[in-house]
């Protein structure tokens, strides 16, 4: 059904440390690589080796340049996938109740056997979530490798999404929100997670950690005095300078 | 958003046909015999035509029947509903009115009904999107109203009385755009909400996730075409509204003169159903550093 559960028992979800993604993209390659095997239809490519090559992806790293009023620009490495929305839009607009919203852990799923490939989820979605799997028509999303948390046949290490498990600084951690003794929930608590455009009303379950604001002594730039380069060089460098110029 | 063609003709011609069928069911003209047959095949054509383009632009149609089981929740899968009931209703009032002569007032009127509710409908499933701030406001059900009823004054040889709801689709396009042109930054979404990193300070893209395209970019992000918006937006007045109308004002009344505006109209139909998509932006672009 499309209509929303009032109420989820879990909030399964990810937090996002904006201050120790390095944006290196293995995120990225460990979800498509996961999500190529198993749950549902493969992510295509489509021309991969050609001068246009595009794919479907369920995570994508967005790089950002922060300018304060003062101070030095700062980079932001900011990784994005399906939020999974306590008030989904993307699932109440699904006209045959292919996408769904789980009441147990709160995770946002497209039963592919029922999407007619419409596209109206991913219009309604304003985070760029959901994509149209152009080889399978099929729209695809974050499952929260929902094929990996609860599988018993993996190690107990490997059952967390494919982008957590990979993520060589531990920018990304899945836990449970709804439970305010997880850690997930107590990283959010002690940094202040935020929500992406709280605006649109959707209350997003992932949550953002925000980055260190850059250190500023006052001066841009610590290589200038080193380039101060002397007209005229003086003392030995410059009795060097002048017998050297002679020869 | 991607104006893709099949969505255009879909809801010009489905707007059309089932304003059509709404002014026949209304019994604004009660013909029988072999002018019904002609009357009821246009719309139904129009109606159904429309439709039918639609599912062009679905990925897996295989599975279009389960499109009525979301009723509920669903602006799509109401309109499925409304557009079927809707032709089996007419269908009926049809059949008595071509091969009986007889106007079934009690279907005609129910079938006006959900005629009409069918066009709301189908403009719901744009107005009701947030991420496009554009089509979030009320004008946009009033527009797609409003070009139906025009269709269908038309088509019903309503000459003089054409002009009206003409210059209210006249005037309602105009609204739509200067209203549309602010709805964007009125919505309060920024890169600095996107990212929620506008406490910092200024946010630009600085570098996209990948160097191609991808399905987010040609759907939602489509700005090709938007810099010869104003001149379209003359072009759509001038062949929706203008020339049509003062055709059926000067013009003595003959089915060649009602043809020739309905069809000038129908060209400014599709420029102004091009311009709703092609000038609609998706708040996902602020990702992007487009819109």
């Amino acid at each position: 059904m499309t209509s929303l559960p009032t109420h989820t028992e879990k909030k399964l979800g990810l937090v996002i440390d904006l201050d120790i993604c390095v944006g290196c993209h293995a995120c990225v390659t460990a979800c498509k690589g996961w999500n190529d095997q198993g749950y549902g239809a493969p992510l295509s490519d489509q021309k991969p080796y050609g001068d246009e090559p595009e794919g479907t992806f369920l995570n994508r790293v967005h790089s950002f340049e922060i300018t304060p009023e003062n101070g030095p620009a700062q980079i932001v490495h900011f990784p994005k996938s399906c939020l999974h929305c306590d008030d989904a839009p993307c699932v109440t607009v699904c006209p045959t109740g292919a996408s769904y919203k789980r009441s147990e852990d709160g995770i946002v799923l497209v039963n592919e056997d029922a999407c007619i490939g419409c596209g109206l989820c991913a219009w309604a979605c304003p985070y760029g979530a959901r994509e149209m799997d152009q080889a399978a028509g099929i729209m695809k999303k974050c499952t929260l490798c929902v094929d990996r948390i609860y599988n018993e046949n993996l190690p107990e290490a490997d059952r967390e999404p494919a982008c957590v498990r990979t993520c060589p600084t531990g920018a990304r951690a899945f836990g449970d929100l709804a439970d305010p003794t997880s850690a997930v929930s107590k990283s959010v608590a002690d940094r202040g997670g935020f929500d992406l455009m709280p605006e649109l009303g959707t209350k997003p379950v992932n949550q953002y950690l925000f980055p260190r604001i850059k250190d500023f002594e006052g001066d841009l730039d610590v290589l200038s005095p080193l380039l101060d380069i002397q007209p005229e060089a003086t003392g030995i460098s410059g009795w060097l300078d002048k017998l050297l110029g002679k020869l | 958003m991607n104006p893709a063609p099949s969505v255009i003709l879909f809801t010009v011609l489905s707007g059309a046909g089932f304003g059509l069928l709404g002014f026949l069911g209304l019994g604004v003209i009660s013909p029988t015999g072999l002018i019904a047959f002609s009357y009821f095949t246009l719309a139904f054509a129009m109606a159904v035509g429309g439709l039918l383009a639609s599912t062009l632009h679905l990925g897996n149609p295989r599975n279009a029947l389960k499109a009525f089981s979301q009723w509920q929740t669903s602006w799509l899968s109401r309109e499925a509903w409304l557009a079927v009931l809707t032709l089996a209703v007419m269908g009926l009032y049809a059949i008595g009115a071509i091969f009986f002569g007889k106007h079934l007032s009690v279907l005609g009127i129910l079938g006006a009904d959900l005629s009409f509710l069918t066009v709301f409908a189908t403009s719901m499933i744009y107005a009701q999107l947030k991420t496009v701030p554009r089509w979030n406001q009320w004008l946009t059900p009033l527009l797609f109203l409003s070009f139906s009823l025009s269709a269908a004054t038309m088509l019903t040889a309503q000459n003089g009385l054409a002009v009206a709801p003409l210059a209210v689709t006249g005037v309602l396009l105009i609204l739509h755009w200067l209203s549309g042109d602010k709805r964007f930054s009125a919505s309060g979404s920024t890169i600095e909400t996107a990212t929620g990193l506008g406490g910092i300070g200024k946010v630009r893209l600085l570098a996209p996730p990948h160097t191609g395209s991808n399905y987010l970019m040609k759907e939602m992000i489509y700005v090709v075409g938007r810099k010869h918006a104003l001149r379209l937006r003359w072009i759509t007045l001038a062949l929706a509204v203008v020339l049509p109308a003062l055709i059926l004002l000067l013009a003595p009344a003959s089915v060649l003169t009602t043809a020739l505006a309905f069809i000038l109209h129908l060209i400014g139909a599709f420029a102004a159903r091009w311009l709703f998509f092609a000038e609609a932006e998706h708040v996902v672009g602020l990702y992007y550093g487009k819109r």
